[in-house]
């Protein structure tokens, strides 16, 4: 669940400002933007949790591992899913171990207070994440990544109320826990509802758009190291022709990062109509839109792209 | 209200004080903008956000928005508020966009009416809450009020003692939605899965004595609701008695989103929130343009499957569909995003008030396109018809989808 990165503390400080945040998560290879920038460098400062929403695949998980290995602290994540209660979140008791505690304490004849007090004490209690975030034993506060807030129902929202306002949770049987230092926390969230409003009160408000050409294609080149510089530019232009489109789902950075994976793998040089008709799986997922760029379409946006690029040349 | 950071000086004051009317501004725009945010803001700004107008507006951006739809007229009221191209330079400029609210100079014709009205409080205001519905109900006239009589009567040829009458008789509908199991238990007195923490609990208590095991069981939600009405000009007259069911249901047990359409989509779940349902429905007639207009269903049925169905529908929504189905466009298309939008919930249920006529036939080309996607069609055209559909709303529906011209 956690990874722990190599602590080297002049390396691992937290940005001086905005442009040294840009800097180093562009050393990891994290293209951000400014605005993006600005709202973790001020999330790092004012100790406040980041809340990221945004079409899927702009990179919203990305940040939290990137901040992660940034400021070598642990990742922390947790996958929002509907159901999710705090025994999968924060904490559960370990009934299996309380039941044997309770059998010995028959036999060596515990009187029902101690009982009591030591049945639901530190030792009988699993952490989950939440809980792991704020340990006051942590060496370094983690990186808390609360991946796909929308993905959980509406009741879970109310749990992590406490945890993002005071760092805290409080354990009813045992009392309230308070993370020694508090976490950096990334809330991520596709937008397939609306969070509630309390929660986004107590975070940093940024949406993730998706990137300009310029950026993608800085993305692609530290992404995909091996990638012809010709194929990439093509690759970038279409991928954004495709977004001007009316598709169901728009196309992510990590589709084009995985379609120019899959057109390296092809040896692909350059685009042509039949290698996008063949790959088109890898960047739309909705058969809707594949059936919208076949017959001629992809071919016509290609030819715009090429058009486009002949102008800019020439 | 806030601390003005006391190191700072006279001018960071000053800029203090824009931001807070900056976000009093965005306030009176209808964005929820409270006071921790401001001061948030406030904090973030003596960390960064001064060295370009592009930080200023991401770090305000950052700290006073929460809601992606609210960024365009974020965006416009920033570039409104903070229009002094030197901007950063002098800050004393920044009391600019006050000196003009305080002259009352003729504005600029701002882009969005809701933010012209909260930069320019001075304007002449539209009358505030003069519901407009009252033209409907001012000539009361006729005395009698047979219940029974009234439950039959066709909502278009009520009088206006009726109508209001009806209005009433609908508030008093008991609402009870579908119960669907959620992934989340309660505590149970039957057998069914332990819960083990307060099981343990019971037992630490006498001493692990004995067992006392205590049960979970699901707990079941009501199912959410999407209603989609159509209020062209033929079926206003049912759109608006169906906007004040609509508004009951809004204030029932259960999550209701609703949409309004003609020309264009509106989303108006968050204006039938208002408590009072002639405010309401009233709010939602002077927020729509199209009103009693004409009625593009394929267009608006691909704008709500395009932009809205992956954030309010969830596989266990109802919708209803609240239209005549009059549509003379492509029918192909029509029943394209039909199926797109029936197979995003879990039940589809269409009310048409044509139904009112007992030798209804689906003749017509769009409404022949529709019927095969939807699980229920159903008339909507008077009480009765209304309270039959809250039966079928509260049940769950096992019969399998049996799209069926049946006149009431």
């Amino acid at each position: 669940m956690s990874t722990a990165a190599p602590a080297d503390p002049a390396a691992t400080a937290p940005p001086a400002s905005i442009d040294d945040t840009i800097a180093r998560l562009a050393a990891l290879d994290y293209v951000a933007d400014r605005p993006l920038a600005t709202c973790v460098y001020l999330a790092l400062k004012l100790q406040r949790p980041l809340f990221l929403e945004g079409e899927p695949g702009t990179g919203k998980t990305e940040i939290a591992r990137t901040l992660a290995a940034m400021l070598g602290r642990p990742l922390i994540r947790l996958q929002c899913y509907e159901g999710l209660d705090l025994a999968g979140a924060a904490y559960e008791w370990n009934y299996g171990r309380q039941m044997m505690e309770i059998r010995l304490a028959e036999k060596e004849q515990v009187s029902r207070d101690a009982l009591a007090a030591e049945l639901f004490s530190d030792r009988f209690l699993t952490k989950r994440a939440l809980l792991q975030a704020i340990d006051p034993a942590n060496a370094v506060p983690p990186v808390l990544l609360i991946d796909e807030l929308d993905r959980a129902d509406e009741p879970f929202e109310a749990f992590l109320l406490e945890v993002l306002a005071d760092y805290q949770i409080t354990i009813p049987e045992l009392g309230t826990v308070k993370a020694a230092q508090p976490p950096i926390v990334i809330l991520t969230s596709n937008r397939t509802r609306e969070i509630h409003d309390a929660v986004k009160r107590r975070c940093l408000y940024h949406w993730v758009d998706f990137p300009s050409a310029a950026r993608e294609l800085e993305i692609l080149r530290r992404r995909v190291p091996g990638a012809a510089g010709e194929l990439s530019r093509q690759i970038v232009a279409f991928v954004q022709q495709l977004r001007s489109l009316e598709l169901y789902k728009l196309p992510g950075i990590a589709e084009t990062i995985e379609w120019t994976r899959a057109l390296m793998e092809l040896n692909a040089v350059v685009l042509d109509p039949e290698l996008i008709q063949q790959t088109l799986g890898v960047l739309l997922k909705y058969q809707d839109d594949i059936a919208r760029l076949q017959g001629g379409e992809a071919a016509r946006l290609l030819a715009q792209v090429r058009e486009e690029a002949r102008v800019a040349a020439g | 209200m806030f601390r003005a950071p006391a190191s700072t000086g006279p001018s960071a004051g000053r800029l203090a004080e824009n931001v807070v009317h900056f976000a009093r501004v965005l306030r009176t725009a209808g964005m929820p903008v409270g006071t921790d945010r401001v001061q948030t803001a406030l904090a973030a700004l003596q960390l960064a956000g001064l060295e370009s107008k592009r930080d200023f507006h991401a770090v305000l951006s950052a700290c006073l928005l929460d809601r992606a739809e609210h960024r365009a007229l974020f965006d416009q009221a920033f570039v409104l508020f903070w229009r002094d191209p030197d901007l950063m330079g002098r800050m004393r400029a920044l009391m600019l966009p006050k000196v003009h609210l305080k002259d009352g100079a003729s504005p600029p014709p701002p882009e969005n009416r809701r933010l012209g009205e909260a930069l320019f409080p001075h304007q002449p205001n539209r009358p505030s809450d003069e519901p407009e519905t009252e033209q409907v109900e001012v000539h009361a006239e006729l005395t009698w009020n047979d219940r029974e009589l009234l439950r039959q009567a066709d909502f278009e040829t009520m009088t206006a003692d009726e109508w209001r009458e009806a209005q009433r008789l609908l508030r008093e509908l008991t609402l009870v939605f579908e119960p669907l199991p959620t992934r989340r238990a309660r505590r149970a007195s039957r057998p069914g899965a332990p819960d083990w923490r307060t099981t343990m609990a019971a037992m630490a208590r006498h001493g692990g004595e004995f067992w006392d095991l205590r049960w979970r069981a699901p707990r079941p939600l009501p199912a959410p609701l999407v209603v989609l009405a159509d209020i062209s000009g033929s079926m206003s007259r049912y759109s608006r008695m169906l906007l004040h069911f609509a508004h009951a249901l809004g204030h029932a047990d259960a999550a209701v989103e609703s949409f309004v359409f003609g020309t264009r989509l509106t989303r108006t779940a968050r204006l039938l929130k208002r408590r009072d349902p002639d405010q309401a429905v009233g709010e939602v007639v002077r927020a729509v343009a199209d009103w009693s207009g004409g009625t593009r269903i394929t267009a608006t049925l691909h704008e709500f499957n395009q932009r809205w169905a992956r954030r309010v529908l969830s596989g266990r929504s109802t919708v209803l569909l609240i239209t005549d189905g009059l549509e003379h466009g492509d029918t192909a298309a029509l029943a394209h995003e039909m199926d797109r939008l029936h197979k995003r919930c879990r039940r589809l249920v269409w009310l048409n008030p044509l139904l009112r006529y007992a030798g209804f036939e689906p003749r017509a080309a769009g409404i022949r396109a529709m019927l095969p996607h939807v699980d229920r069609f159903l008339p909507a055209h008077n009480l009765q018809s209304l309270s039959d559909l809250v039966a079928v709303l509260a049940h769950r529906d096992d019969a399998p989808p049996r799209p069926n011209s049946q006149p009431r």
